[in-house]
């Protein structure tokens, strides 16, 4: 349409939108009229039709729970299943009198007052018509009594269900998880439909990261009821699909091993398969049982768990952020060898401190009683006896711009991606993250700090398995991962980023500097190495709880044992083509060398010993035993 | 019409309207505005199985949304018409950043993740397109010439091609016809009109081939013939004609209507929500409510023929014939007329960014309605 007028008419455009106002209030009121003659039909003239449809012909679709998917360990070795429950519930709409039917149930099963309060809280949850739970795990005598009494305990149901159950108990918690009733705040969430034959979801651990794996799929029964609901015949369902069983990298035995060996002990550890980067044990102790969650804790079991001091619900293994102490000093030893600040050959003189020029504080060697290492300290023996003042030298020498960003190489200051929920990141420091986090530039003695693990950088047990692993591979980037297969289809995870390349000499140099660690007399963890018939190399750390001034000694037996120095242990085996690595802490345990590495080596001789055959041999095996080989090199 | 209003305020300045002219509230709106929004609470407390806690969440919305509105409309119609860009290409930019950092559920990713809470871009730009395409229109001629039609038709589909691309038809045709009302109220000819009923009736078959999921032709089928297939995608909408049927005449009482409560009925709380009310309430609970929405859209309507600017006519014509087309296509598919697509019912189904969309509008309506008369040259 061609405009035929130069000038603005307002009256005319007035006169425009007021016509086409109109057509629109026209249109308006057809379609609504249309609406209307809809309603009016829906509810007036076929009102009969669906009113039946909906009151007396009790023909209903019910939802058919799936069972949930099924978790197993790498030997087949069940860590959680289910088992059929029978569970008293209550239709409160069928019951004439709701008090005199919770009086008659009581008068003929024990009900606690824990029960009735916990089923009172749920009533106003629940819509109408909807089973509420008033007892679980009815027991058989129970369900005999309650059959026989049916006949006058109308709005009351015996329920079966199948019930996630946790044969390990506390052995898992911290990976697997548990279930527990779907909140309201998931009910937000969730497909309802999908959840419509379930009541509960994975809250945390394994059990919430693969959460729509071991869900399954729903399934429906028509059903025919009868007025008072009950029903009476099943006119035909639908199968419901089971969950997705999940198979880990997981082995019970090792968990075992190491969740025993923390007896008494506050700690994590974390056990690597350095192959496949499958995680063989991952304790956090102490523990508790997760089938307390399953069908609603009581107030007084969970106060009990959130408020002891020993903090059992906590993941330490991949919440706890602790400093890595000297257990990260192989590490920084190789990002030196690599960008030449140091070399082989590179030695210093120790007198026990070192001074930075222009600050007076000497900073302390931890690890030598007064008078140092003495000369011609070289990285091997740095690291095997955890010389501080050779750090410290080599730190100022590397700056934390090379520290800090192939540390993160490493798996360092950032989630390693494990596949669990609410893994934390720790902290890597560099200048960009102190500018961040403190707004302050970066200076020589945050360096130092960091050099020995101290400082500003913090790691999860996680992070230094994780680094053990890409040390003990020589640059491969491991990544960890506990689900080994989904049904019998094998995960692998992607790397995140390519290999490391590092010359082999250093990696070698490394290596055997970390074996000496343990199998050198002058090594800090010598402690362990009696009776192997294999090696293994680690590295012992300690980190500070509370600061001790640096011209004051650290004396435990002044100081209260919850501000005792963490102990930290790092370790791979066997040395020459290694298979399992560990990163390990034991709060307030004060030596890495007697608290930490001891458990190290129980979780590696248990490795050792239930591996079916030596990697050396299986290169010549028979081909019968081709399974193994590819569990093993993969 | 105009002029009696005009001569009517001049001889009657002040009164009873001064208090809330000063304030920016157009009192007729805000009072239908606050009994759908209470009935829309009390409807979702028995629809979501008496959730408090939903019920609070909404409540909160709706108080964000007041606010929102009371303060969108102290600005001057002016001012939104000068913003209209900035607001249009902010939303432009939302929802590519919905393309590479969007969440979503079951397969479409529509929301940004703001810490705080979860928006929906697509909502807010029911709103930022008719703003877009009226503050370009309310600058020139009417009717509007063939290139600032085209122009017009670029602001349009840029935002709907990427709603279409979440996967997300149901919003983008809604956010397409809040921007073509605004053509069709500014005088859009009839030739024009012809040539895009035929385009929309030749797109038909390209959606279905090529831009329909297979969900979304399922819920076209189903519509055809729900009988077929009862458990599946038929399901909701026999479920929620059964609800609205067998709420009769009177309904069966609040909290009482036992498709709902029994879990019959799919997604009760949010797109089904009428169902609910036709049920627990009957038709009289129907008609009432369509009465409000009739005053409501009315009301909306009157303001946009009042209006000073053109600017204001077009934006508060189509954000009101908007509010209507939910309305009809929420009833409508809950009745079973058209397929399901996923529209709340204003103001009644639970959902924030959705509940805030339309205050934000409202609040633009209201900015209008109290604009101070200017003393026209032909009087």
């Amino acid at each position: 349409m061609i405009h035929d007028s130069a000038f603005t008419d307002p009256a005319r455009e007035r006169r425009i939108f007021a016509g086409r106002l109109f057509v629109t209030a026209v249109g308006i009121t057809v379609l609504a009229i249309v609406i209307i003659v809809r309603y009016v039909d829906l509810q007036i003239n076929r009102h009969q039709n669906f009113a039946t449809h909906s009151d007396n012909n009790r023909v209903h679709v019910r939802p058919a729970a799936p069972s949930r998917g099924l978790i197993y360990d790498r030997n087949g070795e069940l860590l959680a299943d289910n088992r059929p429950t029978y569970n008293l519930t209550i239709v409160r709409e069928r019951s004439k009198s709701l008090d005199e039917l919770l009086g008659t149930i009581g008068d003929l099963i024990e009900i606690s007052d824990d029960d009735i309060k916990r089923f009172t809280k749920r009533l106003k949850r629940r819509k109408p018509f909807q089973q509420t739970p008033l007892k679980f795990n009815l027991t058989e005598q129970e369900r005999g009594i309650l059959a026989v009494n049916g006949f006058r305990l109308n709005g009351a149901e015996i329920t079966a269900r199948l019930t996630r159950f946790y044969p390990n108990r506390e052995l898992f918690a911290h990976v697997v998880g548990y279930v527990g009733r779907i909140n309201e705040r998931e009910t937000q969430n969730i497909d309802s439909i999908a959840y419509s034959g379930t009541d509960s979801i994975g809250k945390i651990g394994i059990e919430k990261y693969y959460e729509n794996q071991l869900l399954g799929k729903v399934g429906s029964e028509h059903v025919e009821t009868n007025a008072r609901g009950r029903v009476m015949r099943i006119l035909d369902s639908v199968g419901a699909t089971p969950g997705d069983s999940l198979t880990m990298h997981l082995d019970s035995r090792l968990q075992r091993v190491a969740y025993e060996a923390f007896e008494g002990e506050r700690g994590a550890l974390v056990a690597i398969d350095v192959k496949t980067g499958g995680i063989l044990s991952l304790v956090s102790a102490p523990s508790y049982d997760p089938n307390l969650f399953v069908s609603g804790i009581s107030q007084k079991n969970y106060d009990a768990l959130i408020n002891s001091s020993d903090r059992p619900m906590f993941d330490r293994a991949i919440r706890g952020q602790y400093p890595p102490g000297s257990t990260i000093k192989p590490l920084f030893g190789l990002i030196g060898l690599h960008n030449n600040t140091i070399t082989m050959d590179y030695t210093i003189n120790d007198p026990g401190y070192f001074f930075m020029e222009g600050i007076e504080r000497p900073w302390r060697d931890h690890n030598s009683k007064r008078g140092g290492h003495g000369r011609g300290v070289d990285l091997a023996e740095a690291i095997i006896e955890s010389c501080d003042v050779y750090f410290y030298k080599m730190s100022v020498k590397t700056g934390i711009d090379l520290l800090s960003s192939y540390s993160e190489m490493f798996g360092l200051g950032s989630v390693t991606g494990i596949d669990l929920p609410g893994e934390r990141p720790g902290i890597m420091p560099s200048r960009v993250w102190k500018q961040g986090a403190r707004q302050e530039a970066w200076f020589n003695g945050d360096t130092i700090n960091v050099s020995i693990g101290q400082g500003f950088m913090l790691t999860t047990p996680l992070q230094l398995a994780v680094m053990s692993a890409r040390i003990a591979s020589k640059g491969k980037m491991v990544t960890p991962q506990l689900v080994q297969s989904v049904n019998g289809v094998p995960i692998v995870p992607e790397a995140m980023a390519a290999d490391i390349e590092i010359k082999p000499e250093y990696w070698d140099y490394v290596h055997k500097a970390m074996r000496d660690v343990v199998h050198s007399p002058r090594g800090t963890a010598k402690g362990i190495s009696k009776g192997l018939d294999y090696e293994i190399a680690g590295k012992t750390g300690t980190a500070q709880v509370i600061s001790i001034d640096a011209e004051e000694e650290y004396d435990s037996s002044k100081i209260d044992k919850r501000n005792w120095d963490h102990a930290l242990f790092v370790a791979f085996a066997p040395v020459d083509d290694p298979q399992i690595a560990i990163g390990l802490i034991v709060e307030n345990g004060e030596h890495g060398s007697s608290a930490a590495a001891p458990i190290a080596r129980q979780v590696i001789d248990a490795y050792m010993k239930s591996r079916p055959v030596q990697t050396t041999q299986v290169m010549v095996a028979a081909p019968g035993a081709e399974d193994d080989v590819t569990k093993v090199a993969q | 019409m105009y002029r009696d209003d005009f001569v009517r305020r001049i001889h009657s300045p002040g009164g009873d309207r001064r208090g809330s002219r000063s304030m920016h509230l157009d009192i007729p709106l805000l009072v239908i505005l606050a009994v759908i929004c209470l009935t829309g609470l009390f409807v979702l407390y028995s629809a979501s199985g008496q959730s408090l806690y939903l019920v609070k969440r909404q409540a909160v919305f709706m108080l964000f949304g007041f606010i929102a509105m009371i303060t969108v409309a102290q600005f001057p119609v002016r001012f939104w018409e000068r913003w209209a860009i900035v607001f249009y290409i902010g939303g432009l930019l939302a929802l590519v950043a919905v393309m590479f950092y969007g969440v979503g559920a079951k397969g479409a990713q529509r929301w940004l993740d703001l810490g705080v809470t979860r928006v929906q871009p697509s909502e807010l730009m029911k709103v930022a397109v008719p703003m877009m395409v009226s503050s370009f229109l309310g600058k020139r001629y009417i009717p509007p010439s063939f290139q600032h039609i085209f122009i017009s038709l670029v602001l349009i589909l840029l935002p709907v091609l990427l709603i279409v691309d979440q996967p997300d038809l149901g919003t983008a045709i809604l956010v397409f016809t809040s921007g073509f009302f605004v053509l069709f109220l500014a005088g859009l000819g009839k030739r024009y009109l012809l040539s895009t009923f035929l385009l929309v009736m030749a797109a038909i078959p390209t959606l279905w081939v090529f831009v329909m999921r297979d969900y979304q032709k399922q819920r076209v089928l189903t519509l055809l013939s729900p009988e077929d297939d009862k458990l599946g995608a038929g399901w909701n909408i026999i479920q929620s004609t059964t609800a609205i049927g067998s709420g009769g005449l009177a309904g069966k009482g609040w909290m009482q209507g036992t498709q709902s409560q029994l879990n019959f009925l799919p997604e009760s709380h949010t797109d089904f929500i009428i169902a609910v009310l036709a049920e627990e309430f009957g038709l009289i609970g129907v008609l009432a409510l369509c009465i409000a929405y009739f005053l409501f859209v009315g009301r909306c309507m009157l303001i946009a023929l009042n209006s000073q600017s053109q600017f204001g006519r077009l934006i508060a014509g189509s954000l009101s014939l908007t509010f209507f087309i939910y309305i009809f296509v929420n009833m409508s598919m809950v009745s079973g007329i058209l397929p399901v697509v996923g529209v709340p019912l204003p103001l009644i189904s639970y959902g924030g960014t959705s509940v805030v969309a339309l205050f934000l509008g409202f609040g633009i309506l209201m900015a209008i309605s109290t604009e101070p008369k200017r003393i026209r040259m032909d009087l």
